[in-house]
């Protein structure tokens, strides 16, 4: 099966988390394993939502890769740049985004992170470093390297998450090429989770090994197990680190798989069972859960209190952006022109 | 100063004057394009500029237009004032993503809070035998799209002096430079910057109001001198932005003239003429007495000399084209 092999062809570096167990604090981890928890219960609320007919137009959601961008997002610091896409929930969430003013934004709300201008496909919080999720595919790419140019200026680096999609559009070649030339502190992310919308990654990419393509640009390059939050932190650190001391870009590939279809339409009835079930087995919350109770000796009861705490927030954050007002004409002030 | 006691400005003297000193104001500004560094352009609009500010600000980039147009976005976006050369305007087709999708439109969807000061300037228009592909005006593409604003300055000062306000303003904006001025020198300018949007009146007359942009500016002027001549006041205004559009100086000058023939360089239909017309029509009606446009064919701009010459609408053709909306016959010859 063409994911077996893909994992088999991985390059693991040591697993610094299995063999130092005793010596790493839980407390990082389990700040992550937070986080992941709460886009998965944001993600299924905002489902229940657009049921409901409160989230408008269509949602991309992100269950399922929600490692990676904790994982990436959680070795940035302040004056560091995010790119992200339509699946961008996870992405303002580890920014620090607060489920009330993403939930806000996707209800179409005044208090929303943007007003609710943008929706769910442009959310944009420079105040966190998000310069913003893109609607065309590819397009954080081109965003990020151009944000790399400032970040260079305070030694900061500039992310752009993207999907296995994305790797063939011009964004991807013309700005890999860019930051290697211009020697950019740029970290290209691509969540490879096996599908542009419908169609499997093997039909119409002339190359299953994505990392090879970034390595072909002289650019270093990593692939991971996108579902394994120390495998993308450790990957993420050691591509911050190289963008932060010696100026230039770093890739990594993360191998995932969408849980659920492309969009809120979209059953995914075109993915074999075992394939999907294979991955189901592989959730990456379901592996974290289990690797801080058996290797880093957490309590079990720890966990459950932060998925009760997680709960309590989300909740909170529902109720507070469906009592906020619709944004409508009379409560908004567009211009045309920033002054 | 040798600068001052030269009374001429040449036009591509202005943008690398303007580029030289808003890089010296304002260290956020950064340059970079596609031979601009090294080679000073192939225009020759930028030379020195590297040497003088150094490969961090002043730069060469790969042959890509869209990861041009994105670092812009993202560079803007984030802190600094990048400005972007497209060699050719024909090229921006292959950066629209970056230019609509994000530049023209992250202010409103930011909720205000997220400006985009970038500039793309660019060489525009016919006239030189390029050819169909490095002939055109691309500011039809982008007329449409709110948040942007697209500047076409006609005079060596004004592209100075609009240059420099193109790269202290907070939003996006096309600074279109036509092919057939860069060699063409005129007064410095009188003021530091002259804000975006703003018409100006370039001959005042009484008979007919021409308004123009860019090089179409000199063939309105020239078909004025000829028309006086024959006993025609023509007014000649010079647009200088396409967006935003300064409709009260279009719905003066008709106010005073009652007739209006727009000269458009591109295609009639979906062009930046029409466009203003209607918008004339729409709210200036009872000034006019006749108004009509003046563009180019509908087919790609041509390559031989003569087949281009007849397919630009130049001074002759304007003052043809007056003549016989005034019901007047063509000058006799001796």
């Amino acid at each position: 099966m063409k994911i077996m092999q893909s994992f088999a062809s991985m390059s693991r570096r040591p697993h610094r988390t299995s063999h130092a167990a005793a010596t790493v604090a839980a407390e990082p981890w389990l700040a992550r394993l937070r986080q992941m928890l709460l886009i998965r219960g944001f993600e299924l609320e905002i489902q229940r939502q657009f049921l409901r007919g409160e989230v408008h137009g269509t949602t991309h959601l992100y269950n399922g890769q929600e490692a990676i961008s904790v994982g990436v997002c959680s070795v940035l610091r302040d004056g560091d740049y995010v790119a992200a896409t339509y699946r961008g929930h996870g992405a303002a969430l580890a920014l620090g985004i607060s489920a009330e003013a993403l939930a806000a934004e996707l209800m179409g709300r005044t208090t929303g992170i943007d007003g609710g201008r943008g929706g769910s496909m442009n959310v944009i919080d420079l105040e966190r470093g998000l310069v913003g999720c893109f609607g065309i595919v590819g397009g954080s790419i081109g965003a990020a390297i151009g944000a790399a140019i400032s970040a260079k200026r305070h030694g900061g680096v500039a992310v752009a998450f993207f999907g296995d999609g994305a790797t063939n559009q011009a964004y991807f070649h013309e700005c890999l090429n860019f930051a290697v030339v211009r020697c950019l502190p740029a970290i290209f992310v691509c969540e490879n989770n096996l599908y542009g919308e419908f169609t499997p990654m093997e039909r119409v990419t002339a190359s299953d090994d994505i990392a090879a393509r970034a390595a072909a640009y002289y650019m270093p390059s990593r692939k991971v197990d996108g579902n394994a939050i120390a495998d993308v932190v450790d990957a993420a650190e050691e591509a911050v680190r190289h963008a932060r001391e010696q100026g230039g870009p770093a890739f990594l590939e993360c191998l995932t798989y969408r849980q659920l279809g492309h969009s809120k339409s979209d059953p995914a009835t075109y993915r074999p069972t075992e394939e999907r079930d294979a991955w189901l087995a592989r959730d990456p919350i379901e592996l974290e859960k289990a690797r801080l109770r058996d290797v880093l000796g957490v309590d079990a009861v720890q966990i459950a209190g932060v998925e009760a705490d997680v709960a309590r927030e989300l909740a909170e954050a529902i109720e507070a952006a469906l009592a906020a007002p619709v944004a409508t004409p009379e409560n908004d002030c567009a211009t045309e022109y920033a002054a | 100063m040798s600068v001052a006691a030269e009374p001429q400005l040449e036009y591509r003297t202005a943008i690398v004057e303007a580029m030289a000193e808003e890089l010296e104001r304002d260290e956020r500004v950064i340059f970079y394009g596609e031979d601009v560094a090294r080679a000073g352009g192939v225009f020759k609009a930028t030379p020195g500029l590297h040497e003088r500010f150094g490969d961090e600000r002043v730069f060469d980039t790969p042959i890509s237009e869209l990861a041009m147009c994105g670092a812009a976005f993202g560079a803007a976006v984030t802190g600094l004032r990048p400005v972007l050369e497209v060699m050719f305007g024909d090229f921006m087709t292959l950066a629209m993503d970056a230019l609509v999708n994000q530049a023209a439109k992250w202010w409103y969807l930011s909720n205000h809070r997220t400006p985009v000061p970038l500039v793309i300037r660019s060489a525009v228009g016919a006239g030189g035998s390029f050819g169909a592909i490095h002939s055109q005006n691309p500011a039809p593409w982008y007329l449409s799209v709110p948040g942007l604003k697209i500047a076409c300055p006609a005079f060596p000062a004004d592209a100075k002096a609009m240059l420099k306000a193109a790269i202290r303003d907070q939003n996006p904006v096309l600074f279109l430079e036509h092919k057939r001025l860069y060699s063409l020198k005129g007064p410095h300018p009188q003021r530091e910057v002259e804000p975006l949007g703003s018409a100006r009146v370039a001959r005042a007359g009484e008979d007919v109001t021409v308004l123009a942009i860019q090089r179409g500016v000199h063939d309105a002027l020239a078909a004025a001198e000829q028309l006086a001549a024959e006993g025609i006041d023509a007014e000649v205004l010079d647009l200088r932005c396409l967006r935003p559009l300064d409709l009260d100086a279009v719905l003066a000058s008709v106010g005073r003239t009652n007739r209006l023939l727009v000269v458009d360089e591109g295609a009639a239909l979906g062009g930046w003429g029409g466009s203003v017309i209607g918008a004339v029509a729409q709210h200036g009606l009872e000034h006019l007495d006749d108004v009509w446009l003046l563009a180019s064919p509908e087919h790609p701009v041509p390559y031989s000399p003569p087949l281009e010459r007849a397919f630009l609408p130049g001074g002759e053709a304007i003052a043809a084209s007056v003549r016989e909306r005034l019901g007047l016959g063509a000058p006799t010859t001796t």
